[in-house]
């Protein structure tokens, strides 16, 4: 193992990320027009109240797990059905589609199981939105695992998340920026694999990197 | 053409300490491809509400990122502003009888102020419906025109939104401050929470000897835990319901209550409220009405920092800054489920929503008797406000917005 990059790899550039929350044309009332929302919105009105509501809500560790669980719970009083979409895991999506799917048929499978609720009016209407990204590089490009650790705990909280939480829907795969680099540039699977495992909704973002720079830190060490 | 200065101007560095210096860097970072561009804001007044004073913080923002910001106001004679204010009422819901020299005083005023348009601006962000008729002095389709709505147009008088609709379809985008406030529109609809300045005199740190001085020169004991409102005094914000939720709440707690606000002086109706309020509280000395001039920020400040939970208990509200402004200092908050508010106040999370007058006195009950998870509750508010309601924030959606915008988004 080594903690300086192959070769033919390249270094790792920081960025940031900066979200604009554009107002969707739908609203629901209930749990029918709920389910029909998330049917029709956009792609990135899933991700809005999924993904990009954990880097706004990031600092919450209990319950909290996106804005679609939260409405259920607080505004149509559902908690059965609360809990279920909450329990749904974003790093266990590599696309938006799959995440709707499964969003859809939990909702579905609960408005059949009770009727008599879907169509009962919630306290507050739940409003769609969308996100639209915007992305920077901080200027901030390193080479080495002191380096790389350095630069996470520079990080704000939304380029923490763009690297270890939205990175899954760019890549396309079950992982995350940081992983990615530490196995293919610094030849660290098992720390890649390690990093890849610290669990976002158990820990806040800072919690989070607070545990990342702890393995990198005892990954030095072993240099 | 009337350029205006801001006043106290605060720096970037400034917010370092409270932010962190990445979230500081990062606005600089956001910011890098947008320096030398030219971003024109207007709006109708330079002092005085909240527009202008969110203006006043953020044009020196983003002044030091290098942006080059403009911000004018536009002129107008007491005919103009009475018929923007009989509009802004109306846009809120309220009663207006339509004239159709309303319109034509809103369109000759706005006609006038054509040459306050900076062609050569990249952005141009009209603030409310006063300017929006500048929109017409727009050449083409140059530069990327949008309408910052501040107002809540959830129940628009039909006559005033049908006249300013057609006007606000002609801008590139509009920004409101609740996805309930947004309309249907043939442009992109933004959303910007409104925010509150973490560095101005009614959010800043305070001493404790001058909040203790507060608390003295109003009779409050700080030995007993203080629960406390701070609104006008105005129906929709349930003065006397507070009164009713405390009286529950007093059977089981020493508790005092304050209810502080301004608006009774120069407004009929406030004073009214106040003498209904006054009737309620049926000379309990434990209830302490304050009637506060209109610009009391530190007086306000210190009476938040010394509460031991504060209370919304609005029947009706647009985005409810009140309670962003005790979740920043760290203050439990009970609070209804209305307007803006569950945006804040997330419940179980960052407060406590109730519904009624008994809800709420069971709530500042739990939390009297919880100081543990009223402490946390109030330290969740304060990173929820941190993350998504502070100037910088709003900094942020501005520069996000421009990014995505001159990107072709």
């Amino acid at each position: 193992m080594t903690s300086t990059l192959h070769a033919e790899q390249t270094p790792f550039s920081f960025f940031t990320v900066a979200y604009l929350t554009r107002i969707g044309n739908q609203c629901a009332r209930n749990l029918t027009e709920f389910l029909k929302g998330l049917e029709e919105c956009s792609d990135a009105s899933i991700f809005h109240h999924t993904f990009q509501t954990l880097e706004s809500h990031h600092f919450l560790t209990e319950g909290f797990s996106n804005d679609f669980a939260q409405w259920v719970l607080a505004s149509a009083n559902r908690d059965e059905l609360a809990e279920q979409l909450a329990a749904l895991d974003i790093r266990d999506y590599l696309s938006i589609a799959e995440l709707r799917s499964d969003l859809r048929r939990v909702v579905c499978s609960y408005c059949l199981k009770y009727p008599n609720y879907a169509n009962q009016e919630a306290l507050e209407p739940f409003y769609f939105c969308e996100s639209v990204e915007v992305t920077e590089p901080v200027g901030l490009t390193v080479n080495s695992l002191r380096e790389f650790r350095e630069g996470i705990e520079r990080l704000s909280h939304a380029s923490f998340y763009f690297h270890f939480i939205s990175s899954r829907l760019r890549l396309h795969l079950r992982t995350n920026d940081f992983s990615v680099w530490l196995e293919n540039s610094l030849g660290l699977d098992r720390l890649a694999n390690q990093v890849n495992r610290i669990d976002v909704y158990t820990n806040t973002l800072d919690g989070a990197r607070a545990g990342l720079v702890r393995l990198i830190a005892l990954e030095e060490k072993k240099a | 053409m009337t350029a205006t200065q801001v006043a106290n101007r605060i720096p970037l560095e400034e917010y370092a300490p409270l932010l962190g210096e990445p979230e500081v860097a990062e606005l600089r970072a956001l910011a890098r491809p947008l320096q030398g561009r030219r971003v024109q804001m207007v709006n109708s007044t330079a002092v005085g509400g909240g527009v202008a004073e969110i203006l006043n913080r953020l044009i020196p923002l983003a002044e030091e990122l290098d942006i080059d910001i403009h911000w004018d106001v536009m002129q107008g004679g007491a005919d103009f502003f009475e018929v923007t204010k009989s509009f802004h009422n109306a846009l809120h819901g309220g009663t207006y009888v339509s004239r159709a020299e309303d319109f034509a005083i809103f369109r000759e005023y706005n006609k006038r102020n054509f040459d306050l348009v900076r062609h050569d601006a990249e952005f141009t962000i009209i603030h409310d419906p006063q300017p929006a008729g500048l929109i017409e002095a727009r050449q083409g389709k140059s530069g990327h025109w949008i309408w910052r709505c501040h107002i809540d147009l959830s129940r628009p008088n039909s006559a005033v939104w049908n006249f300013l609709e057609p006007y606000v379809s002609q801008f590139d985008g509009a920004i409101f401050s609740s996805p309930e406030f947004s309309r249907q529109l043939p442009v992109p609809q933004y959303l910007f929470y409104p925010s509150i300045d973490p560095l101005s005199e009614k959010n800043k740190d305070l001493d404790q000897e001058f909040i203790g001085s507060v608390l003295k020169r109003f009779s409050i004991d700080a030995q007993r835990p203080i629960l406390t409102q701070i609104s006008r005094f105005d129906r929709l914000k349930d003065p006397v319901g507070v009164i009713r939720a405390y009286r529950i709440v007093k059977r089981y707690f020493d508790c005092q209550l304050v209810l502080a606000g301004g608006g009774a002086s120069d407004d009929p109706e406030g004073a009214i409220v106040l003498d209904e309020v006054r009737k309620e509280a049926d000379g309990d000395v434990d209830i302490h009405i304050l009637e506060l001039p209109a610009w009391a920020p530190l007086e306000v400040n210190a009476l938040q920092r010394a509460s031991t939970i504060v209370i919304q208990k609005s029947l009706r509200e647009g985005f409810g800054l009140t309670v962003a402004e005790a979740l920043w200092k760290r203050k439990p908050v009970v609070a209804s489920a209305v307007g803006g508010i569950p945006t804040q106040v997330i419940h179980k999370h960052t407060g406590l929503l109730a519904h009624s007058v008994e809800g709420t006195a069971y709530q500042i009950r739990f939390l009297l008797s919880h100081p543990d998870i009223a402490n946390k509750l109030g330290e969740q508010g304060h990173k929820h406000v941190k993350e998504n309601f502070l100037i910088t924030q709003n900094l942020r959606n501005y520069l996000a917005l421009m990014l995505s915008l001159s990107r072709g988004n």
